[in-house]
């Protein structure tokens, strides 16, 4: 539809909005909303706003047919499951009438008001949502390239790293050395290097027990800190936690040494797992919506950003104040989103929302433990709702871990299938 | 124009029809729509956390209660009950008890 046309089918449906009752939604008739990404955050948005209001026309862009999880992927590094139960597709998008593009984002005119793909297409939109999830900064950690990634995989980005990551470990002579380099704050999944550490403590305790795993950490404190430390006490004596302040932090990597170095320290490993400093992804610069962190600020009701007007920011690479950046967190946000969208394309404004973050975590296959907090905007960021934010008990019983276990697969089907399903 | 405005009355009329959860769902209270993270609205999901649609609100607002007090002991709902007052519980109570699968 041109901008003529649409000028006028707007003003048409005003009228027709004039002889019926619920002229708001009337006015959001042939809106076009492009969403970019299609992981837990983009492709929520896209269900729902067509869900909200069936006649915004909503293009969802995603460079790949099949979406591999990462939540959960530390129990296909550890060899508990078969990375096909991470992999979904986008067929049910497209019964919801939401229209898929599988091409990469290439163009953002913010001005113009279009995205252009790898496919040559362009699509015009009176609101863009950007859900592109995380880049890893490459320049970031000398040593630490594309080419090192093959030898020392971050498994950052669910898929081949994942894989990769579990071959080497499978790989591995029993008294070997795991490595993992954890990054400083702010990253993607703040438990995650801890699950992922608890997990292969697990693999290495039952397959290859003569063999320990170091964490080398550019942090002092980590989400959850207590409960994993608790838990490795118990369970996984030849698991080493090394702060920053005890010189954990790795300031390059050495691939053909197989070698982390710190300012202390020469770390050799049989298997390096690095994850990296990390930034909003690429088409959030293409855009102009990060900053100069490389992440992106929003407005807390809407999710609009605050450097592009009708551009919005969610799940990862948005500035989210208080909540961590999870697949909970992004599917939540993706939702107030699509609210906020279909208010405002309809001439109204977005509710002021209330958004909560849940976030199990393994530290074996039968020991869940959790973090959850519920926000809300104050002082134009989002921020957590007075005492509501918290982790597991430290002194609970067996019974309730199991039971937090069971939550978090319980979690990762419901999620999925409203996601995907 | 005429034609145009036949376009927007039918695509109002296919609302009124087929898509009565659209209603529903762009009438969610504050935080509604950040449940459905854990407890699912598909039929289809089997998991150990109760699901909430169609569920009787009365019921629900008990357990968000009970949830607050701590008694009975819950894993992470003691304190997401925590994050919303009374009547934002009972709003979103309603919304999901007027919902039928």
């Amino acid at each position: 539809m041109t901008r003529t046309n649409r000028r006028e089918f707007l003003k048409a449906a005003a009228a027709g909005a004039a002889l019926l009752p619920l002229p708001a939604i009337a006015q959001g008739a042939g809106a076009r909303v492009v969403v970019v990404g299609g992981g837990f955050g983009g492709a929520t948005c896209a269900r729902f706003i067509k869900r909200i209001d069936p006649r915004i026309n909503v293009t969802l862009v995603e460079a790949n047919r099949t979406f591999i999880a990462c939540p959960y992927s530390n129990t296909v590094i550890a060899g508990l499951r078969d990375l096909a139960a991470q992999q979904f597709g986008y067929d049910k998008l497209a019964t919801d009438q939401v229209a898929v593009q599988f091409s990469p984002a290439t163009g953002i005119d913010p001005q113009r008001r279009t995205v252009t793909l790898g496919n040559g297409t362009e699509h015009a939109y009176d609101r863009l949502v950007l859900s592109p999830g995380i880049d890893i900064r490459w320049s970031a950690l000398p040593g630490y390239t594309e080419t090192a990634a093959e030898r020392m995989p971050h498994a950052w980005r669910a898929g081949e790293q994942t894989l990769l990551l579990r071959r080497q470990l499978e790989a591995m002579e029993d008294g070997g050395t795991v490595v993992i380099s954890a990054p400083a704050n702010p990253f993607r999944c703040p438990p995650g290097p801890y699950e992922r550490a608890s997990l292969i403590a697990y693999y290495l305790k039952t397959k290859k027990p003569k063999s320990k795993l170091i964490i080398l950490d550019a942090k002092d404190a980590f989400s959850k800190q207590r409960l994993f430390e608790n838990a490795w006490k118990a369970l996984y004596p030849n698991l080493e936690w090394v702060s920053l302040s005890k010189g954990g932090k790795v300031t390059s990597v050495d691939v053909g040494a197989m070698t982390l170095v710190t300012d202390f320290d020469r770390h050799k490993a049989d298997v390096a797992n690095v994850i990296p400093p990390q930034k909003g992804g690429r088409i959030a610069d293409i855009a102009a919506v990060a900053d100069r962190t490389g992440w992106c600020p929003i407005d807390p009701a809407s999710f609009e950003s605050k450097l592009q007007p009708n551009i919005h920011v969610i799940g990862d690479a948005s500035i989210a104040g208080a909540m961590p950046k999870s697949a909970f967190s992004a599917n939540a946000q993706a939702k107030v989103c699509a609210a906020a969208v279909a208010k405002l394309v309809a001439g109204s404004t977005p509710d002021e929302p209330r958004l909560i973050n849940t976030c199990y975590s393994l530290v074996a296959p039968d020991y869940g433990i959790s973090i959850e907090g519920v926000y809300r905007p104050a002082d134009g960021q989002i921020k957590e709702v007075e005492g509501t934010a918290g982790v597991s008990p430290l002194d609970a019983p067996n019974a309730t871990r199991a039971l937090e276990a069971t939550f978090a697969n319980d979690w990762f089907k419901t999620i999925t299938t409203e996601v995907f399903g | 124009m005429n034609a145009t405005r036949i376009v927007g009355i039918a695509a109002f009329a296919l609302i009124l029809a087929g898509h009565a959860s659209a209603a529903e769902l762009a009438d969610a209270p504050p935080g509604a729509l950040s449940c459905s993270g854990c407890h699912s609205t598909a039929p289809a999901v089997d998991t150990a956390v109760p699901r909430l649609i169609g569920r009787n609100s009365a019921d629900i607002v008990a357990a968000m209660q009970a949830f607050k007090t701590g008694q009975p002991p819950s894993t992470v709902m003691e304190r997401i009950a925590k994050g919303f007052s009374e009547d934002e519980v009972k709003a979103i109570a309603a919304w999901y008890g007027a919902q039928k699968d």
